[in-house]
């Protein structure tokens, strides 16, 4: 039990960079992109392919996030040069990767046990921690600078963007970039996480990334005091935890394709749901329904 | 100073359903008066201003803003010299960002965005004075964030928003038409106030004869692309502008 807690703890830290990844799109530019299924295993197979020609596990990491961050920047000319829809965008980079990375070792499973890996000999947990925390603090920040804000409020209102006078396609190329830049710096740390890497390992990431994503907007819900990223490192290690012990409740590690699928639409249909139920309850003498009112009279 | 001159539109071009709506049309604008332009649904006036402002491509034409042809620039490039406030509230504002943020946007207008800190504390006062002037206790909620305010008090904030770095030209767009009629009022003395103190040249468009008159030095009517009237708002009186609003409406019932 120990030692499956510390698994999907540290599998869940790993999730967390894949998810910090995915808000990018699917909270910050609204826009639900499917090319991190294609960039998800390219960083793996990136990973191995410079690992294996002599490079350090740490370049190799980092060229990882420079590839995916080309597979973005693919995702995004399609759509914004040739005006496909973002959707069919996505899909087709990730048919692109999927031919690519095969292409790229010549083969669909590499195993990597004989190589070094960024963990080394200290406890996996450690170095994945720092490395989270440093990504997260990073993109915090990010988020805090002009360039930053002008990301969000792209995905919030194109319009006022234009009215700064800045060109929205811009920022949607770079919010692309970042995620799957990011995403597949989450494949390569996995793949040194496993040992191995192999052609299916991106497949229904998406689901991985949004069950995240959605159990950390749970997270009390209402508040804006906790950023978007604590939400994806929160929202990441619980659906891995929760995956874990479905496993120890004897569930194959291949059912867990359909429990993440399930965890979504639990979460989903609780977010959707639960609204008109809560607001029922605050009415009965809640602080902030008196605090909403206090808005609307204010005109 | 805003000259549109020979300007051609139509829509659905080649197709049996094509519309011309402006031919060989000519307006000016002067340097800080405000114009209000009324007229039917169709008469070619939010068109007009999406020409302008270039979220609508013009045929052919010219478009000239204190001397500097602005057609041939995107619409994000001449948003540096306008300011547009828009029908629907939440199109002027980022709903997400708190007060405080989309002002601190708002004053970069124009300028380049690096990776510096956006939000800087020597910029709140100036802020603050700002959003006192609107007198709706805004300057108390920089924190929060603006899809939770009223829809007139995001109206008033995209009004101070898309004034704040003095623009060559003020487009509105039906800015009150989404409000209910005490809000309206409120933003529209806003609106005036902001306009009397900063000299801006701005064009409004309006469904409310009323206010178009109350609120403008200038109003023009339009029907069907062409300006039937043009004249002084004080010279005018609410009757002619109804007594014309319905000739016509007769004419195309009758037509």
């Amino acid at each position: 039990m120990g030692t499956l807690i510390l698994t999907s703890l540290e599998q869940g830290l790993i999730f967390s960079v894949l998810a910090m990844g995915v808000i990018m799109t699917y909270k910050i530019l609204d826009m639900a992109d499917l090319s991190v299924e294609g960039t998800f295993p390219l960083g793996a197979f990136v990973f191995a392919k410079f690992v294996i020609g002599g490079l350090s596990p740490l370049l190799a990491t980092g060229l990882a996030f420079i590839f995916g961050s080309m597979a973005g920047l693919i995702t995004a000319l399609l759509f914004v040069k040739l005006k496909i829809r973002p959707l069919l965008s996505g899909i087709l980079t990730m048919t692109m990767l999927y031919s690519f990375n095969l292409r790229l070792n010549g083969k669909a499973n590499i195993p990597l046990f004989k190589y070094t890996s960024i963990y080394g000999e200290i406890q996996a947990i450690i170095i994945l921690a720092f490395i989270i925390i440093t990504i997260k603090l990073l993109i915090d920040a990010f988020l805090k600078t002009e360039v930053g804000y002008l990301l969000i409020a792209t995905g919030d209102n194109e319009s006022l963007v234009k009215s700064l006078g800045k060109n929205t396609n811009s920022y949607k190329i770079l919010g692309l970039m970042l995620s799957n830049g990011l995403v597949a710096m989450s494949g390569a740390l996995m793949a040194q996480y496993q040992g191995f890497v192999d052609i299916t390992m991106g497949s229904s990431i998406i689901v991985i990334a949004l069950a995240s994503i959605i159990i950390g907007d749970t997270v009390r819900r209402n508040s804006n005091k906790i950023k978007l990223t604590t939400r994806a490192i929160l929202g990441a290690v619980s659906y891995r935890l929760i995956g874990g012990f479905a496993i120890d409740l004897g569930l194959s590690p291949t059912d867990l394709k359909a429990v993440s699928a399930i965890i979504v639409i639990v979460f989903i249909s609780y977010n959707n749901f639960s609204k008109p139920f809560l607001t029922t309850v605050k009415k009965k003498g809640g602080k902030s329904d008196a605090r909403s009112k206090k808005y609307v009279e204010e005109f | 100073m805003l000259e549109v001159k020979n300007m051609w539109k139509s829509f659905n071009k080649g197709s049996e359903f094509q519309i011309e709506v402006f031919k060989n049309f000519n307006i000016s604008f002067e340097g800080g008066i405000s114009t209000a332009i009324v007229g039917p649904n169709g008469c070619g006036k939010s068109t007009l201003l999406n020409l302008i402002s270039g979220s609508l491509p013009m045929d052919s034409g010219s478009i000239r803003l204190n001397g500097n042809e602005i057609s041939s620039l995107p619409e994000e490039k001449r948003a540096i010299y306008l300011g547009r406030v828009h029908q629907n509230p939440s199109l002027g504002v980022s709903p997400n960002l708190t007060i405080l943020e989309n002002l601190a946007l708002a004053n970069k207008k124009g300028e380049s965005f690096k990776l510096r800190k956006l939000v800087k504390k020597d910029n709140i006062p100036s802020f603050v004075e700002l959003l006192k002037s609107l007198d709706l206790g805004l300057e108390d909620k920089l924190h929060t964030q603006v899809k939770f305010l009223s829809g007139g008090q995001r109206q008033s904030l995209s009004l101070l928003m898309a004034t704040m770095k003095n623009p060559d030209l003020l487009l509105l767009d039906e800015h009150t038409a989404a409000l209910d009629p005490k809000t309206s009022f409120v933003v529209m003395e806003k609106t005036k106030e902001l306009l009397e103190k900063n000299q801006i040249t701005t064009v409004m468009i309006s469904h409310n004869i009323n206010d178009a008159l109350k609120y403008s030095q200038r109003i023009i009517m339009m029907d069907k692309g062409q300006i039937v009237l043009d004249k002084p708002s004080k010279d005018v009186s609410e009757k002619e502008l109804l007594d014309i609003y319905t000739a016509k409406l007769v004419e195309k019932i009758t037509a």
